[in-house]
């Protein structure tokens, strides 16, 4: 295995580990927000589609490449706003407010 | 120098994901993770400038408004009831993108003539990964948002040899990829698609529709797998930080569901839970208290402390805010009222408080099961709107089929006023004996309407 992998492999599960500590101690109340979060942040893959568009060479790889870009876009404009939407919602008590 | 702005990227998500873990923090903290991913993106734009390729800017400005525009219009769109199909559906997308990247990749090196380009092995199997995952998500997430949305049945559907079957096609994903890797096959990857995509659809379609919670949550972090494995393929550690965060969070979120069903993830992933074993129910000589609104309504105004607990029939009804509105008016009679949220009510976790966010609920007054059972025993009345088996004390006997599963103990307090459409049993397919006992009084009625009636009858009072 090259280096790179095996230092990818490190960055993988280092990550994995700070996913579990940030992620278990959520209150069940907002476990529908930060699911739809999370699911924004998994379309971070649009780096991969903004590579993988701009070098295409011939049309199934220019298909693939547009795709790609399409569906990660949706993801990630999608999943943030309406994250937004939903936790714009999320008030106290009127009378607590700062 | 780029990958320390992908590590800047990353750490912001981690920022973002730990905002997103208190009601105060949330909106920041979701905000904190889109300036990671927009400092993600811009980021790879210049690197992709600073190459001597010349790009294809078309495809990636074609691709980004079309994406953009499409997810910026659901997600305004959509109402608060359909939030978990629409989440369903933005993984879905999200999984097909890891998977295009890597079949792009595939491609790429296929198409340098004369040049043997080649991946190392383990680079390979990251790509076969990516495309079995992201498909798998891609095509699962779809069944799952048809299972919510009411296209396809929400009840299991049983599939030849049962789990055997989707045993098999993970057999000849894994044959599929084989052939590609060692025999430097690409089609091998194309078939690998092909039984992904039938994977996906024979994983999610024997799952219960009020199993949906926790598939969805399986695939969120399915997704974030699929991007990492992508990562692996185009050597960018970003993809592989912020998918592995998204694959731990998800199945954090997994385990958590599946416990608050008192099932494990296995169980219910290829249990098919209430296609077999459930008794058929035999209700027809117990005496029921069927009450009007109006005797809901007297029972309510002369309590001190209420406790509503919201199930999907809420959600069906879209009665979010008469409920709240019905709270409203006891609260100017002095009575305290409090939400009781079991963690599986609604079908995502989170969805009631999501709900009743969205008719402007406190989310303060909102408890969970174990804030709001101790109360129960001090409480007047319970109202349960169209919640089932979240409340059936059936599960502190031993022998019943949800038995050990946690619920919310309704039955304590003096009066639980249930209403719901029929005595028909929830997904479980089992009576509830909560109906029958001497202190409950049943409405039987839409959730929207009954609430209605009841806050008429109360104005009138």
């Amino acid at each position: 295995m090259s280096p790179e992998f095996i230092q990818g492999i490190v960055v993988f599960v280092l990550s994995a580990f700070i996913g579990f500590e940030v992620i278990s101690k959520v209150p069940p109340t907002l476990h529908t927000p930060l699911m739809s979060g999370a699911n924004a942040i998994s379309g971070i893959t649009i780096v991969g589609a903004i590579i993988a568009a701009a070098f295409a060479e011939g049309p199934l790889a220019i298909i693939l490449g547009l795709l790609a870009m399409v569906f990660a876009m949706i993801n990630v404009a999608g999943g943030f706003l309406v994250t937004d939407r939903m936790l714009e919602m999320f008030k106290k008590k009127p009378g607590a407010k700062k | 120098m780029i990958a320390l702005l992908y590590l800047l990227a990353g750490v912001l998500f981690i920022l973002g994901l730990r905002g997103l873990g208190s009601p105060r923090t949330a909106r920041r903290g979701n905000q904190i993770a889109a300036v990671g991913m927009l400092v993600a993106s811009v980021v790879t734009v210049f690197w992709v400038i600073d190459q001597p390729l010349s790009a294809l800017w078309w495809v990636i400005i074609v691709g980004a408004i079309v994406g953009g525009a499409i997810g910026g219009v659901l997600a305004l769109k959509v109402r608060m009831t359909s939030m978990p199909e629409l989440v369903a559906a933005f993984n879905g997308f999200g999984g097909g993108a890891s998977a295009l990247v890597a079949f792009a990749a595939i491609v790429a090196t296929d198409t340098v003539v004369g040049t043997e380009v080649k991946y190392a092995t383990e680079t390979e199997v990251t790509v076969a990964l990516s495309i079995a995952i992201g498909v798998v998500t891609l095509s699962g997430s779809f069944v799952a948002y048809g299972k919510l949305k009411g296209i396809i049945t929400g009840k299991p559907v049983a599939l030849p040899g049962g789990p055997y079957f989707n045993l098999m096609l993970v057999i000849l994903m894994t044959a599929a990829s084989v052939w590609a890797i060692a025999f430097n096959e690409p089609m091998g990857y194309w078939i690998l698609a092909a039984i992904a995509v039938v994977l996906g659809v024979t994983g999610v379609i024997p799952i219960g529709g009020a199993d949906m919670p926790v598939v969805i949550s399986l695939l969120n972090s399915l997704s974030g797998v699929a991007a990492s494995m992508a990562g692996f393929v185009i050597g960018n550690q970003g993809l592989i930080i912020a998918g592995a965060l998204v694959g731990a969070a998800g199945f954090i979120l997994t385990v958590q569901m599946s416990e608050a069903m008192n099932r494990s993830i296995a169980n219910v992933l290829f249990a098919g839970f209430g296609t077999e074993g459930a008794a058929p129910i035999d209700a027809g000589d117990k005496p029921v208290n069927s009450a009007t609104p109006e005797d809901v309504a007297i029972s309510l105004a002369y309590a001190q402390k209420v406790i509503i607990v919201p199930g999907y029939g809420l959600a069906v009804a879209q009665a979010q805010h008469a409920v709240r509105e019905l709270a409203t008016a006891l609260e100017e009679r002095d009575v305290t009222v409090e939400y009781a949220i079991h963690p599986v009510a609604g079908r995502m976790p989170g969805h009631m408080n999501v709900l009743l966010a969205e008719a402007e609920v406190p989310y303060d007054v909102l408890l969970d099961l174990d804030q709001s059972n101790p109360k129960f025993p001090h409480t007047d009345v319970t109202l349960i709107v169209g919640a089932n088996d979240v409340v059936n004390p059936s599960a502190r006997e031993a022998g019943s089929v949800i038995y050990g599963m946690p619920i919310l103990d309704v039955d304590l307090a003096s009066t639980t006023v249930v209403i719901k459409r029929s005595l028909s049993p929830g997904f479980a397919g089992i009576d509830n004996p909560l109906f029958y006992m001497p202190t409950t009084m049943m409405l039987f009625s839409d959730a929207k309407a009954a609430l209605e009636n009841i806050h008429e009858a109360l104005i009138e009072l």
